[in-house]
């Protein structure tokens, strides 16, 4: 069709379509192509608030390797990771289907599950901190009545990866069960009428037809939520004070490269740290998806 | 046998409503406990056993932390970079979309695997980058510099390059034959026509300005020009004592965007199903 078009009209359309991606096109690459290799860059270098940045070669990548606080914040993510991913598919996928399932009252638990994930993270740190709160915190006064003794959630350094990993579950099940719930919607139900009437019992047809048929969908939110939590910050920096102890045991990745670049202006070993989390970041995904062809299910 | 199995569905049924109850609870009572302790005094807030009704419903809580916080300018701040970025993104996101989905031009699969490859650049490994640049603008500590650099994500157009894709290529021959120019087939036949698919991602838009904390912490600094979020933040780090303003500012800060999601969840997950985000 578009062959047989006269070529001035073939350049009118060719115009026409590049004007109509151009404004995208300028913000990609100002905001993510040109940012991209200008992190690289300064990485290469010691910039900083004061005078001209040189070039130091690898030196910032070298002080990584001997740099504790680097290290540490780099285990702490991958705890945040192991601890945060698992339980947020499991719980993200069972509430979502046992929303498809609810006859009753459905909206009103749908809108109760939703409530984290259009709560804003301020709102979400300042809440738990309450909760979280030694003395008069909800749950240190249950465990108190149940005579267990009171747990000092956010400054135990042992527990405080843990306290904070429960209120990022508590935000992401809520937010990738919106999109579980619409994958749900997609499996026709007449696989689930035809299982019944061949006697199977709805734990069977959880397994054999709800898994595989969502599966899709379960990579995808499995992507994001593992993107998402390797840059885990605004937890971590809203419910423990920087000076604090535990600090030094939550610190996450992030919150350690914007430590760097934004308080103390060491702007090119920063970069040197989120070059690491991309690369991180970057091979995670691209394991998941070799493995994908294990268990994803595309029909 | 038919009876049997009406028996057994409604033993699932009523587990599957225990489940919820319990599920939702643990979602909800940490947000009812706020909105209630949010009412008491100062004094009751503080009190061992507590309460869990206020003893008085203690309203100045509310009035005195928007007197003190001014809490409207700063949900006002909120409102307009989570409109405007939303807006842009819209915009600019269709567009794309339109072009990558209704146009042939040379480079055309290039530009739509470049836009794929910026999905594996996380937001925040890009940040500092970034920020040199807003600050070089001029746009540092401005409203504007929270709006422009994330409005300009992609994510958009593969959900509406892919609805659009579904769209027959007929209507806009026919319209191109009565002479509708290039803008006015998108903006009046291609833009109505993908409704669904642009409630979806303005859903999602509106969900990530409203929430996003780290950028806005970045580029602000000025307390005229809070969001709701670096208002809240600033009660992290001291040691908080007036745990009633702090609660009632929180309470106001859910309410807003709980209004407006409360009554569209129903259309959002549709919507989602229908779009197929998950590709």
């Amino acid at each position: 069709m578009i062959n047989q078009k006269t070529t001035a009209m073939g350049q009118k359309e060719t115009m026409a379509g590049f004007l109509f991606l151009l404004p995208l096109l300028i913000g990609l690459s100002i905001f993510y192509f040109y940012a991209f290799f200008q992190n690289i860059f300064i990485s290469f270098t010691d910039m900083s608030s004061f005078g001209k940045p040189a070039y130091i070669g690898l030196e910032n990548y070298k002080r990584l390797l001997t740099d504790p606080k680097f290290w540490r914040s780099l285990k702490t993510t991958f705890k945040y990771v192991a601890v945060s991913v698992p339980a947020v598919m499991v719980l993200g996928t069972l509430v979502a289907f046992f929303l498809q399932k609810a006859r009753k009252w459905s909206s009103f638990f749908r809108t109760a599950m939703f409530l984290p994930a259009v709560t804003m993270p301020a709102a979400i740190g300042l809440l738990w901190r309450w909760l979280y709160n030694y003395e008069f915190g909800l749950i240190n006064i249950i465990f108190s009545q149940l005579d267990i003794a009171r747990i000092a959630w956010l400054s135990e350094p042992a527990l405080v990866v843990y306290s904070i990993s429960i209120v990022l579950i508590w935000s992401m099940v809520s937010t990738q069960m919106i999109i579980l719930l619409a994958g749900l919607q997609n499996i026709p139900t007449m696989y689930y009428e035809a299982a019944e009437i061949d006697g199977a019992s709805p734990f069977q047809s959880f397994f054999k037809i709800t898994l595989p048929l969502l599966s899709p969908t379960l990579f995808f939110v499995t992507i994001i939520s593992v993107i998402n939590i390797f840059q885990i910050f605004d937890f971590i920096f809203l419910m423990i004070q920087p000076t604090a102890l535990a600090m030094r045991y939550a610190m996450s990745l992030v919150y350690y490269f914007y430590d760097r670049a934004f308080i103390v202006f060491d702007k090119g070993y920063a970069a040197s740290l989120s070059m690491v989390l991309f690369v991180i970041i970057l091979l995670i995904t691209i394991i998941q998806f070799v493995f994908q062809k294990k268990w994803v299910h595309y029909n | 046998m038919a009876r049997k199995n009406r028996i057994n569905r409604k033993k699932t049924n009523g587990a599957v409503i225990l489940l919820l109850a319990v599920g939702s609870a643990l979602m909800f009572v940490p947000v009812l406990w706020i909105i209630l302790s949010s009412f008491k005094s100062l004094a009751e807030i503080y009190r061992s056993p507590p309460t869990f009704l206020p003893e008085r419903w203690i309203f100045t809580n509310y009035t005195e932390a928007v007197a003190q916080f001014r809490f409207l300018r700063y949900l006002w701040n909120s409102i307009l970079v989570t409109l405007s970025a939303t807006l842009i993104t819209l915009i600019i996101n269709s567009m794309a979309a339109f072009a990558l989905s209704k146009y042939q031009f040379p480079g055309r699969s290039i530009i739509f695997i470049l836009m794929l490859a910026t999905l594996m650049i996380p937001i925040r490994v890009i940040m500092l980058p970034v920020y040199l640049m807003v600050a070089r603008l001029g746009m540092a500590n401005t409203l504007l510099g929270i709006i422009i650099p994330p409005a300009a994500t992609p994510t958009g157009v593969f959900i509406l390059r892919q609805y659009m894709l579904t769209i027959s290529d007929e209507m806009i021959d026919a319209a191109k034959i009565d002479g509708a120019g290039h803008f006015s087939i998108y903006w009046k036949i291609m833009l109505p026509l993908c409704t669904p698919a642009l409630a979806v991602v303005t859903v999602f838009s509106v969900m990530w300005r409203w929430n996003d904390f780290l950028w806005p912490l970045i580029v602000i600094n000025r307390e005229k020009l809070f969001t709701l979020q670096l208002a809240l933040a600033r009660f992290r780090g001291e040691l908080v004592t007036d745990w009633n303003y702090v609660l009632a500012m929180t309470v106001l800060s859910i309410i807003p965007i709980v209004a407006v999601f409360a009554g569209m969840q129903k259309y959002l997950i549709q919507g989602i199903a229908s779009t197929g985000l998950k590709g």
